[in-house]
């Protein structure tokens, strides 16, 4: 047994100040009337920066409360992306929000309790941390998409993610019990120890592994645990889908990760072919999915299927070097969407936000800025070559393809091929048709991010010193689980 | 840096023009090309004298441009005494029709266009002569080839014009294949790209045989024989000759630059550049006498019969580009040169003064509706004159004469000389040839001169009170272009002639043969049948009225077959079309509507897109929105994963 010491607590400063805080700014939203809202989103948008920050900053490694809490540099880098991913997408829904009449103080706490849910997730070190992160961010997401709960849409998208949701959290703890009761330990470290020394894998810790993963694999919407995501990201007010779309992915990501990574990592014959299944059927549902549909948020929902495909390719290669490409995918995947969202919501008209791809018709002519930005984010997504997508799935797919999943990366292409045809086809839209719409002016903080995300694109980043310290830092990070 | 500037100075006029046409307007645009072009003339001429004089010869590596495993090549200026000559000869001529054009392209819309092309391919051309290796040279020789092909449908809007500029293309691609296997061969066979590597192992290699298309051949002659395929469709010779009278569809400058002085004379170039390795293949030299003989002879005739006015000139300069071939095929590279460099001159002066009467009769071209107009174009008159005196070669033997007198002389006997000597066939029939079609070439010249500017007018007597002389920016170049017509001759000629050893050509040229002594007939033949060609032409077309006679017969379907064979240019065009063309379409078609349309689109893109759609469709029919559906989708994967997951862990 481990010794707790106080100094034991500084591991998990930014959940502590996550945790804090989130009772002031309540009080703060219940007994403030005026500005009561704003108040407690800039205090979040601040709280959220923090929390992002706090790992780097205090850069302990180590664990608490017996292990159950890790602190690394993996963990330090994933939630820097969550945290900062969170406090865009917070301030640029303010307007969004206003406009519907939805400003209210309890989207920032909901956000909060979210991401320190995800805070714990990405730390945890024992499969009862996991459990309880993981309901905790997932908790706080289901009353977010219904958050506009005049909406038959939104109340309609909360409560199907609720129920599945609850589907697969009962998986999920159905396939922790079977591991438990095939090691007799809750806790990562034990779990790894057991496996390695057993000689032949048991069937029973095999069924647990597989329930885990279908539990965790609806969290990222990979097929076939994807069926929520298209009506959930179409039902959902915008700025939430631009929430879920972005942070919660990488969350769960960073937790199939560490499980086998950690506990899992001696086994890994029996994962590779899950994670392949997985990935396989993301692709392909994501690519052909999206074909038809009319809706850009649903379409965006399919994409995000898609690319946790990619994501999952990466991590079937196992190694250093497939969660470092895992961990650059998802970087600029998460700079993508939080640009294309953001792109999303300046389409509104005097009559109230659009969602149609139809909708975008010969914006190119009312609308030079945005459809340069939107081109620029559909050319990154299809993976045209120079825009950093394309760098994305290089450094996805180069780890599978260097550890002879050479058929898994042959799909990975064919279906980014038919992936590319929707993407292209809104640029097509935007450019060539007739105009349809004029949009209304669109506020500065959309405006900017999505001109910022665009601009990040751009192979300008390929310059040694941006990439080099950033891939040092991935790098840094994914070692630090092995 | 002085070839450098020579180079780049129609590079960047052509980017100026080109891209910034529309900003700086026309003006500023044809100031810009003409005024870098004319910089770019005058140091070539600096240059040709530096060379040919000084003998200065270099090599200026610019940069590396190919370094894959053994394969090397540079982007490098190689200067000799060849290149000095096409230096000259190329931005004189380009020069002057830039400053020409200003006047015969006056009220044309796309006049920045316009001379973005020719700075365009002025710089293309130099890229070919200044050329150290074979894929330098190929990218020069593509380079002339599309700007060949854009100006010569620079009037797009018209039909004729496009079918025009892509016969030109697609005929050179046909060339340009041989061009191409010839370059891969040298690279096989000597393992450089490098000319003068190449011509130094020429003498180790003399007697390798590869084998090509199943026959044995020698890997010289093959070598020898593919950069001639090459050679014949850029400069217009039998066979591949179709393009060159079509090409008149250009505008009238582009005629006289790419069509008459510079492009169309690259094939000559080229082998003059390749005569080392021409040197060693007498069997395929041969062939390219021939093939030049024949050419000089049978465009000869074609020009007899011609009522086109740029037509004439067309079949001329491809007659003439044949008596350079021919002269290079003898190994006379010395003569084949000598008559490029005047050549260039006065085929350029012939058919800008044709532009001249073209824009002064309101772009009326047909010879039959022309006529006694010399009164009212004086200068235009007097300067065809000089450039039909110049081509036609009059001179006296001893005394002097015209350019063209020293220069196809200098052929003439050359082809005398190599048939003499014994054991040359090919030189017999070439130098029969020639005084045949020396005699022709007198003939249709001056038929071109009565029926243009003597007797009576025949065409709308409107157009006629609107004739006038030709500006003075028009004219101007005509003159300085006579004058080269009338000297060129005379001054080179001991220069050029590698008998005279002057040190001209230091090392640019294989050695020469020696000055024979000819007998006295053999100087004064070619003389003798220029002036029968002129009194033919004179006792047929001025005598009683006799274009008016002519005209008439030819419009009653008279002149008999062997005239009608002759005016539809030997039927060549329609035994392409139905051989060669015909059957492509059919393959064509056989290859595109039942091999592209029917299996690789039915099953590739068209058959792959319906199954992505359908695919898409049905997706899109399972995510009902049913809660039930999803769960149970969910459920099915689970138990999907874990069967797949214990079968593969049973084995």
């Amino acid at each position: 047994m481990q010794e707790f010491s106080f100094g034991q607590l500084s591991f998990l400063a930014g959940e502590l100040v996550l945790a804090l805080s989130v009772g002031e700014l309540l009080l703060i939203g219940i007994f403030v009337s005026k500005y009561g809202a704003s108040i407690v989103r800039y205090a979040s948008i601040a709280v959220l920066l923090i929390f992002a920050f706090s790992g780097f900053i205090l850069n302990g490694t180590g664990s608490a409360f017996n292990g159950a809490f890790i602190s690394d540099d993996f963990s330090h880098y994933v939630k820097a992306l969550i945290g900062v991913t969170a406090a865009i997408t917070l301030w640029f829904s303010r307007d969004w929000l206003k406009r519907e009449n939805l400003d209210q103080y309890e989207y920032s706490i909901l956000m909060i309790f979210a991401v320190l849910g995800m805070g714990i997730m990405v730390s945890s070190g024992n499969l009862l941390t996991m459990y309880v992160g993981l309901e905790m961010q997932a908790l706080a997401l289901y009353v977010m998409a219904a958050f506009n709960r005049d909406s038959l849409r939104a109340s309609e998208a909360g409560l199907k993610y609720f129920v599945l949701g609850a589907l697969s959290s009962g998986m999920l703890l159905y396939g922790m019990s079977l591991i438990y009761g095939f090691t007799g330990t809750l806790s990562f470290a034990q779990i790894a120890i057991v496996l390695s020394g057993q000689e032949s894998v048991n069937m029973g810790i095999v069924a647990g592994l597989v329930f885990m993963l279908a539990g965790l694999a609806f969290k990222i919407s990979a097929a076939p645990f994807h069926m929520w995501t298209p009506d959930v990201y179409e039902g959902a007010p915008t700025p939430v889908t631009a929430f879920f779309a972005g942070a919660p992915k990488l969350a769960a990501l960073a937790l199939i990760t560490r499980l086998i990574t950690g506990p899992f990592g001696e086994i890994s014959q029996s994962w590779v072919q899950v994670l392949v299944v997985l990935a396989v059927m993301s692709m392909i549902i994501g690519a052909f999915g999206a074909l038809m549909q009319t809706n850009i948020k649903r379409l965006m929902g399919y994409s995000s299927i898609a690319n946790m495909g990619y994501a999952l390719v990466a991590l079937a290669a196992g190694g250093i070097a497939g969660v470092s490409g895992m961990l650059i995918f998802m970087s600029i995947y998460l700079v993508t969407v939080v640009g294309v969202f953001a792109a999303i919501m300046q389409m509104r008209t005097r009559d109230g936000a659009l969602e149609g791809i139809a909708d975008l018709a010969g914006l190119s002519k009312s609308n030079l800025p945005l459809s340069l930005v939107m081109t620029a984010l559909m050319f990154s997504l299809a993976g045209i070559p120079f825009f950093m997508g394309f760098f994305g799935k290089w450094f996805a797919l180069t780890p599978a393809f260097e550890a002879g999943l050479t058929w898994l990366v042959v799909v990975a292409l064919l279906a980014s091929v038919v992936g590319a045809f929707y993407y292209l086809r809104i640029i097509k839209t935007i450019w060539f048709d007739d105009q349809a719409h004029t949009f209304v002016k669109a506020p500065r903080s959309l405006t900017l991010i999505s001109s910022a995300s665009a601009l990040l694109l751009f192979p300008i980043l390929l310059l040694p010193f941006v990439t080099a310290p950033a891939r040092a830092l991935i790098e840094a990070a994914a070692a630090s689980l092995f | 840096m002085l070839y450098k500037i020579i180079l780049f100075a129609p590079l960047v006029g052509a980017l100026i023009a080109g891209l910034l046409g529309r900003r700086i307007g026309d003006m500023t645009a044809q100031f810009v090309t003409t005024g870098l072009l004319l910089l770019s003339a005058v140091l070539s001429w600096f240059a040709f004298v530096q060379v040919g004089y000084g003998g200065e010869t270099q090599e200026i590596n610019l940069f590396r441009w190919m370094d894959v495993g053994d394969f090397k090549a540079n982007w490098a200026l190689k200067i000799d005494t060849l290149t000095a000559i096409m230096l000259v000869v190329i931005t004189t001529v380009s020069a002057l029709v830039h400053v020409y054009s200003w006047g015969y392209m006056k009220d044309d819309p796309g006049k920045a266009r316009f001379f973005s092309y020719l700075s365009y391919f002025t710089f293309a051309m130099l890229v070919l002569v200044t050329s150290n290796n074979v894929i330098q040279l190929f990218f020069g020789w593509e380079g002339v080839g599309v700007a060949s092909y854009l100006l010569i449908g620079f009037w797009y809007k018209k039909p004729s014009a496009n079918a025009a500029a892509i016969k030109a293309f697609v005929t050179n691609r046909v060339g340009d294949v041989g061009l191409a296997l010839g370059i891969m061969a040298i690279y096989l066979i000597f393992g450089s790209v490098h000319f003068d590597e190449v011509f130094s192992q020429i003498a180790d290699k003399k007697d390798l045989v590869v084998p090509f298309l199943g026959m044995q051949l020698g890997a010289i002659e093959l070598i020898a024989g593919l950069l001639f395929i090459g050679a014949m469709g850029k400069s217009a010779q039998f066979i591949l000759h179709v393009w060159l009278p079509d090409a008149m569809e250009g505008p009238t400058p582009v005629s006289a630059l790419i069509h008459a002085a510079t492009m169309v004379t690259a094939g000559v170039f080229l082998v003059c550049r390749a005569a080392p390795i021409y040197e060693a293949a007498p069997f395929v030299s041969g062939i390219v006498t021939i093939i030049g003989a024949f050419t000089a002879l049978f465009a000869a005739t074609i020009g007899l019969v011609q009522n086109d006015i740029k037509r004439v000139i067309a079949f001329s300069t491809c007659s003439q580009l044949g008596y350079m071939f021919f002269a290079a095929g003898i190994g006379a590279y010395d003569a084949a040169m000598f008559h490029l460099f005047p050549h260039a001159f006065f085929k350029a002066l012939l058919f800008l003064c044709a532009g001249s009467v073209i824009v002064a009769l309101h772009h009326e071209q047909d010879m039959r509706k022309m006529g006694g107009i010399y009164q009212l174009v004086p200068v235009t008159y007097i300067l065809m004159i000089i450039g039909t005196l110049a081509l036609t070669g009059v001179g006296i033997p001893g005394l002097g004469g015209f350019a063209g007198f020293y220069s196809k002389d200098a052929i003439i006997e050359a082809a005398y000389a190599a048939g003499a000597a014994g054991h040359n066939a090919p030189a017999v029939f070439a130098f029969w040839a020639g005084l045949a079609a020396a005699a022709m070439t007198s003939f249709y010249s001056w038929r071109l001169i009565f029926m243009t500017f003597h007797g009576k007018f025949r065409g709308d007597k409107e157009v006629l009170k609107h004739t006038h002389e030709s500006p003075f920016n028009m004219t101007i170049p005509l003159v300085i272009l006579a004058v080269g017509s009338v000297l060129a001759g005379v001054i080179f000629y001991d220069q050029f002639m590698l008998y005279k050893d002057t040190g001209f050509w230091g090392q640019a040229l294989p050695e020469g043969h020696g000055k024979h002594k000819f007998p006295l007939w053999v100087l004064w033949a070619p003389v003798a049948v220029t002036f029968a060609g002129f009194v033919l032409a004179w006792s047929m077309y001025i005598r009683a009225n006799g274009t008016e006679k002519r005209i008439a017969a030819g419009a009653n379907g008279g002149g008999g077959i062997f005239y009608k064979f002759l005016l539809n240019k030997w039927y060549i065009d329609e035994l392409y079309e139905a051989t060669i063309i015909r059957g492509a379409r059919k393959l064509g078609d056989l290859f595109w509507k039942i091999g592209d349309i029917k299996i690789i689109d039915r099953f590739g893109p068209d058959g792959f897109a319906a199954a992505a759609l359908a695919g898409g469709k049905k997706l899109s029919k399972l995510q009902s929105g049913y809660l039930f559906h999803y769960a149970f989708v969910m459920l099915l994967g689970l138990a999907g994963i874990i069967a797949y997951v214990s079968m593969k862990a049973a084995g």
